[in-house]
C-alpha cells in the first residue's frame, strides 16, 4: 500500500508514491537521490540526518515522508545558493570544522538553523543549539569556532574570506 | 636554493568542498543497477548451540531474493578469517572463525543467516521471519574466572579459554626491587570501548558471473588487505578483484580488519548473481564491529625514597572476545612501552589473552599505547603521592634524557626532549599559581585537581625488520608518482585517508619536492585498481611511511628530469641546478626549463640514449626505525563532592610530532584524539550483562558519546624535535591525543579527591562512581 506525497525539496516540487512507513531520510536518499543527508545512529541521538522542514531543523530519521507532505524540505545540497557557499559551509571549511565529513551535513544544517534563530549565540547557546549532533573526529573545538566565525560573517562583520588553496600554491621566490 | 613554500603551511583542505555540500561518496551512496540488499540475522545469545534454522517463512516473504545460512557458503568461502601474529607469534590457540556460524554461536551479534531482498526494508522484514532454534549455553564473561582451569568454555571445541600467555622480561627485576625503599601495587582497568566512527560499516559487492571478477566497495582503512584476504577466501586472484574505499566516515582502528560481512556480501553476490549491498545499522555496529581496550593491569612498582624509579612488574589481562581479532595481539605493545618516558632498571611484563563470549577486541585509536601511558602515568602519580613529592618532580627525576635511547625491550626512541615539553605545558597552564589556588579552594571545601600525562608513543609502523618477525608482515608503504605530458601530476599511494586530510598534506609534500603548483597535483588512494599494493592507514603511519614513499618517488622523478635537462642543455648532469621545479645550468638561471617542459619532452622523441619514455616512478619505503612522538598534557578539574560531577577547567597540551606539514590538520588530529581520551576517562564503557552476555549499551542513547557541551577548550602548543628517522623529519599525530589524555584527566580527578584519602580512580569516572567513592571515604 502506498500513499501519494508532494514535497518541495530544495525548491523543486516532486510527487511520489511512498509507503507510509518510509522515513524521510530514506525518501531523500533513495527516492530523491540526495545522498548528502546521512544516517549514523538510527535512534535520533546523532543528528547526521538533520534537514530543514519549512525552515526548521529536523532529524529526518525521525519523520515519516508522509509527514512532510505539502512541506518544503531543504537538504545540505540545497544550502549553497547560486554556487556560493552558505556562510556556515564556508566557515566549516575555513576553520577545519570537519575531518571525515560524515556528520558534517547535519552539523551545518543545524548550525544554519541556530544562526537564523539567534544570529549572535553565546558559547553556551552554541553548545545547547548543537547538542543534538555528534561528531567523533573534531572534539568539537573547530566546530564551535566555525559557528562563531559564521555568525560574524553573517552579520557582515569580521567575515573570514575564502583562502583559496590556489592562491597560496604559487612558490614564493626566495 | 629550494625554499619550502607548502610544507608547514596552514592551507584549507581540498577534501572539504564536496563534504560540506553533500557530495561525498560514502559507502551507502554507492548504487548499482539491479542491486539487492542484505540484512544479517544475528545471534541474540552470547553462547548457544544452533539446533536448527527454519528459513521457509523468510524465503516466502515479499521481495526476498535468497535466504542463506552457513551451509550455503560451503565451497564458496574457502577459509577462516585471518589472524595476525602481532606481538605474539606463539599463541596458545588460534581457533578458526568462519564469517557465519554453523552450529554454535559465541557472541551476541554473530551472523547466523542472511536475507537478500529487493530493498532494505523488505530484507529487514524477512530477517524477522528466520526462525533459529538455539540451545543456550553458559556465557563466559569474567576474564579472571575464564582463566581458571575447568571454567566453562567460550566455545565447546576449545581446550580452555586462553588465547596467549606471553612474558616480556627485561633486566634483573629482583635486584631492582631489592634496592627499593617503597614497593606499591595497583590494579588499573581499561574498560571496553566502541570506536564509534560516525559512519557505520558497509559494503557493496559486485561479483560478475562467468568472469570470476569482483568489485567490492567497502568502508575500510585497508583496501589492499581486504582484497588480499577476501579475494583469497573466495578464490579470486588480486588481478580480478578490485576493492574501492572512497570516502569513509571515520575508522579509529575499527575498520582495519577484513570483516565477516565483506566475505558474506561478496559470496552472496556470487550466489545470487546480483550486486549485493549491506549497510550496518548502529545497533548492529555496536555489537558486530570490533571493540577497543578491555584490559586489566596488575602493576607493581619499586622506587627509592627520593623518587627514583627502579623496577616495574605488570600483568596485562586482555579480554580477546570470542575469537581473535585480526590484530588483537597488537595491544600487547603496552607491555613493551609500559616504562613510558622513564628510566627503569628492569621491567617484567606479562600478557594473558583470554577468550570471553563478547565481540572481539582489536585496535582502537592508540591500541596498546593509551594503556601503557595510562598505567605508567598513574603509577608515577601513585609514587609521588606516597612519597609526598610533586608529580612533576618525580617525572623530571626519571625522564630519559639522551637520544637515541634504547628502552628496556630494545626499542630505540629516535628523538625527544621530555623535560622541554613538560616545562612548556607547566608554563602554559600556570602550574605554580594553579597549585596555590588549589590550596585556597580546598580550604573553602572545593575540590580541584591537576593531572599530568607525559607520554611517548611508538608509530610510523613500521620497519620491516621489526614488523616482519613480530607481525608476520613487512609494513612498508608504496607510492606511484606520474608526471603527465603537460605537467600535471598523479600520485597514488597505498595508505587510506578517512578524515586525516592526506589529499591535502601529501600534495603539499609533492608540491615542494617536485616544485610544481599544488593545484596540479592529484592524490589517489583507496582503490586497489589504481594504487600500488599498500598496507593502509593505522598506527599513525601514513605520513612517516606513506609520505616518505611519495618523497622517494618524487626523488626518482627529479633524478630523471635532471637527466632530461642535461640532455636538453647539452650539459653535464652534475651542472644541472634544480630550484623549485626549475632546471638550469649552474650560473644560468635565466634559461631554465620547468618540470612540465621536461615532462613533455620525456614522452617525445630524441631522448638521451638508452632512456625510456615517460616521467614516473614507483617506490616502496621501508623505514629504518619507528618514530616516537611525545609530549605533556596537563588537565585541571573540579569535582563536586555532592554529585560526583567532574568539570574540566583547563586542558593544556604540548605535543611534539617532529616537523609539521600542515599545522591546521595536526591541531585537528589532536583535538579529536584528546576528546576520545577524555571521553574514555569520563563517559564511555561497553557493558554486557555479566550473566547472559547480552549487550546493554546497544544504542547511542545507552553508550555515551560526548556532545559539544561536554568537551572543554583545548589549549594546544607544540615543540618541534625533528625525527632523525626520515628525511621529512616527521613523526605521527593521529593517535597522540588519545594516548595522552585519559590519564591526564584521571590523575587530575585523583588529585582532586586526595583530601578524602582516595588514591586511585578507575574509568569511566562517572558521577555515580565518584559520588560513591566520596561517600564511602566520608563514612
Amino acid at each position: 500500500m502506498t500513499q501519494s506525497v508532494a514535497v518541495t525539496v530544495n525548491g523543486r516540487r516532486r510527487e511520489d508514491q511512498v509507503e507510509p512507513r518510509l522515513l524521510l531520510v530514506h525518501y531523500l536518499r533513495e527516492v530523491a537521490g540526495l545522498t548528502g543527508t546521512h544516517i549514523a545512529c538510527d535512534t535520533s541521538q546523532c543528528g547526521a540526518c538533520t534537514v530543514l522542514i519549512d525552515g526548521e531543523a529536523v532529524k529526518s530519521c525521525s519523520v515519516f515522508t508522509v509527514q512532510a507532505n505539502g512541506r518544503k524540505v531543504t537538504t545540505i545540497e540545497g544550502l549553497a545558493e547560486g554556487g556560493t557557499l552558505h556562510p556556515v559551509q564556508q566557515a566549516f571549511w575555513n576553520e577545519h570544522g570537519l575531518q571525515c565529513g560524515f556528520c558534517t551535513p547535519g552539523f551545518i544544517m543545524a548550525a544554519a538553523y541556530l544562526l537564523k534563530e539567534n544570529p549572535s549565540p553565546t558559547d553556551g547557546e552554541i553548545e545547547r543549539g548543537l547538542e543534538g549532533n555528534l561528531c567523533r573526529c573534531t572534539g568539537y573545538e573547530n566546530i564551535k569556532k566555525a559557528v562563531r566565525s559564521a555568525s560574524a560573517a553573517m552579520k557582515g562583520g569580521t567575515a573570514q574570506t575564502t583562502q583559496l588553496v590556489g592562491a597560496v600554491a604559487a612558490p614564493v621566490e626566495g | 636554493m629550494a625554499v619550502t613554500t607548502m610544507i608547514g603551511a596552514r592551507i584549507q583542505r581540498r577534501e572539504d568542498p564536496k563534504l560540506i555540500t553533500g557530495h561525498g561518496n560514502f559507502i551507502d551512496d554507492v548504487k548499482l543497477v539491479n542491486m539487492a540488499h542484505m540484512s544479517v540475522v544475528r545471534s541474540p545469545h552470547a553462547h548457544a548451540r544452533i539446533r536448527s534454522i527454519d528459513t521457509s517463512a523468510a524465503k516466502a516473504a515479499k521481495g526476498v531474493v535468497a535466504v542463506l545460512t552457513a551451509a550455503d557458503f560451503k565451497g564458496v568461502i574457502l577459509g577462516p578469517l585471518p589472524v595476525s601474529n602481532s606481538f605474539v607469534p606463539d599463541k596458545k590457540q588460534v581457533p578458526d572463525q568462519f564469517p557465519i556460524a554453523a552450529d554454535e554461536v559465541a557472541y551476541a551479534g554473530e551472523p547466523v543467516a542472511l536475507v537478500v531482498a529487493e530493498d532494505r526494508y523488505l530484507a529487514d522484514d524477512a530477517a524477522q521471519l528466520v526462525v533459529v532454534d538455539y540451545e543456550p549455553l553458559p556465557a563466559v564473561m569474567d576474564i579472571e574466572k575464564a582463566m581458571v582451569p575447568g571454567s566453562p568454555l567460550v566455545k565447546s571445541d576449545r581446550p580452555d579459554n586462553i588465547g596467549w600467555d606471553a612474558a616480556f622480561p627485561a633486566g634483573d627485576i629482583d635486584a631492582a626491587f631489592a634496592e627499593a625503599d617503597v614497593v606499591l601495587k595497583q590494579r588499573i582497568g581499561q574498560q571496553r570501548l566502541f570506536p564509534t566512527p560516525m559512519e557505520t560499516r558497509g559494503c557493496v559487492a559486485d561479483y560478475v558471473p562467468y568472469d570470476n571478477r569482483v568489485t567490492l566497495w567497502t568502508s575500510t582503512q585497508v583496501p589492499h588487505f581486504v582484497r588480499l584476504f577476501v579475494g583469497g577466501a573466495l578464490g579470486v586472484p588480486e588481478s580480478q578483484f578490485r576493492v574501492v574505499s572512497h570516502d569513509v566516515g571515520g575508522g579509529f582502528g575499527s575498520k582495519i580488519r577484513p570483516y565477516p560481512e565483506e566475505y558474506l556480501a561478496t559470496a552472496a553476490s556470487k550466489l545470487c548473481e546480483r550486486p549485493v549491498k549491506w549497510i550496518e545499522d548502529r545497533t548492529e555496529s555496536l555489537g558486530a564491529t570490533t571493540h577497543g581496550r578491555g584490559q586489566i593491569f596488575d602493576v607493581e612498582v619499586a622506587a627509592k625514597r627520593d623518587g627514583t624509579l627502579l623496577g616495574l612488574k605488570f600483568t596485562q589481562l586482555l579480554d580477546i572476545g570470542a575469537y581473535h581479532g585480526v590484530f588483537s595481539a597488537f595491544q600487547v605493545v603496552a607491555c613493551l612501552l609500559g616504562g613510558g618516558c622513564y628510566e627503569f632498571k628492569a621491567i617484567h611484563a606479562r600478557s594473558i589473552g583470554i577468550f570471553t563470549n563478547r565481540m572481539s577486541t582489536d585496535p582502537y585509536r592508540g591500541a596498546g599505547r593509551p594503556e601503557a601511558t595510562h598505567l605508567v602515568e598513574r603509577i608515577v602519580d601513585i609514587v609521588a603521592a606516597e612519597l609526598g613529592m610533586d608529580p612533576a618532580e618525580v617525572r623530571r627525576k626519571n625522564f630519559i634524557t639522551s637520544f637515541p635511547h634504547t628502552n628496556n625491550f630494545g626499542l630505540v626512541y629516535d628523538s625527544g626532549d621530555y623535560e622541554k615539553s613538560m616545562d612548556r605545558a607547566m608554563a602554559n597552564i600556570g602550574y605554580a599559581g594553579l597549585r596555590k589556588r588549589q590550596e585556597e579552594l580546598r580550604a573553602k571545601g572545593r575540590y580541584t585537581g591537576i593531572g599530568f600525562s607525559t607520554y611517548v608513543e611508538i608509530c610510523g609502523i613500521g620497519p620491516s625488520a621489526a614488523t616482519a618477525p613480530a607481525a608476520g608482515v613487512a609494513l612498508v608503504e608504496s607510492s606511484m608518482v606520474r608526471v603527465h605530458p603537460t605537467g600535471s601530476v598523479t600520485v597514488s599511494v597505498g595508505t587510506h585517508a578517512h578524515g586525516q586530510g592526506h589529499e591535502t598534506t601529501y600534495a603539499q609534500i609533492v608540491a615542494d619536492t617536485l616544485g610544481v603548483p599544488y593545484d596540479s597535483i592529484e592524490i589517489h588512494h583507496g582503490d586497489t585498481g589504481d594504487t600500488p599494493f599498500g598496507y593502509g592507514t593505522y598506527g599513525s603511519r601514513s605520513l612517516a611511511v606513506g609520505g616518505m614513499a611519495i618523497m622517494a618517488s618524487c626523488h626518482k622523478v627529479v633524478d630523471k628530469a635532471k637527466k632530461l635537462a642535461a640532455h636538453a642543455f647539452e650539459a653535464s648532469e652534475d651542472d644541472i641546478v634544480v630550484d623549485q621545479g626549475r632546471y638550469f645550468v649552474r650560473g644560468n638561471p635565466s634559461e631554465a626549463k620547468a618540470l612540465a617542459e621536461l615532462a613533455f619532452a620525456s614522452y617525445g622523441a630524441g631522448l638521451p640514449e638508452g632512456m625510456e619514455q615517460g616521467l614516473e616512478a614507483v617506490s616502496y619505503f621501508d623505514p629504518p626505525n619507528f618514530v616516537w612522538p611525545f609530549g605533556c598534557h596537563i588537565c585541571a578539574v573540579e569535582v563536586d563532592p555532592e554529585t560526583g560531577a567532574v568539570t574540566i577547567d583547563r586542558y593544556v597540551a604540548v605535543d611534539d610530532c617532529g616537523n609539521v606539514i600542515n599545522p591546521m590538520v595536526v591541531d585537528g588530529q589532536l583535538h579529536g584524539g584528546i576528546a576520545q581520551g577524555i571521553s574514555q576517562a569520563l563517559f564511555e564503557e561497553v557493558q554486557y550483562d555479566e550473566e547472559t552476555g547480552q549487550m546493554l549499551t546497544g544504542t547511542m542513547l545507552d553508550y555515551l558519546i560526548p556532545t559539544m557541551a561536554e568537551m572543554p577548550h583545548f589549549e594546544l602548543d607544540r615543540t618541534v624535535t625533528p625525527s632523525p628517522t626520515n628525511e621529512l623529519g616527521v613523526k605521527g599525530i593521529g593517535e597522540a591525543g588519545t594516548i595522552a589524555s585519559s590519564i591526564a584527566v584521571i590523575n587530575a580527578i585523583t588529585d582532586a579527591l586526595a583530601p578524602f584519602g582516595i588514591k586511585h580512580v578507575e574509568m569511566p569516572a562517572r558521577p555515580d562512581r565518584l559520588w560513591s567513592m566520596i561517600k564511602e571515604a566520608r563514612a
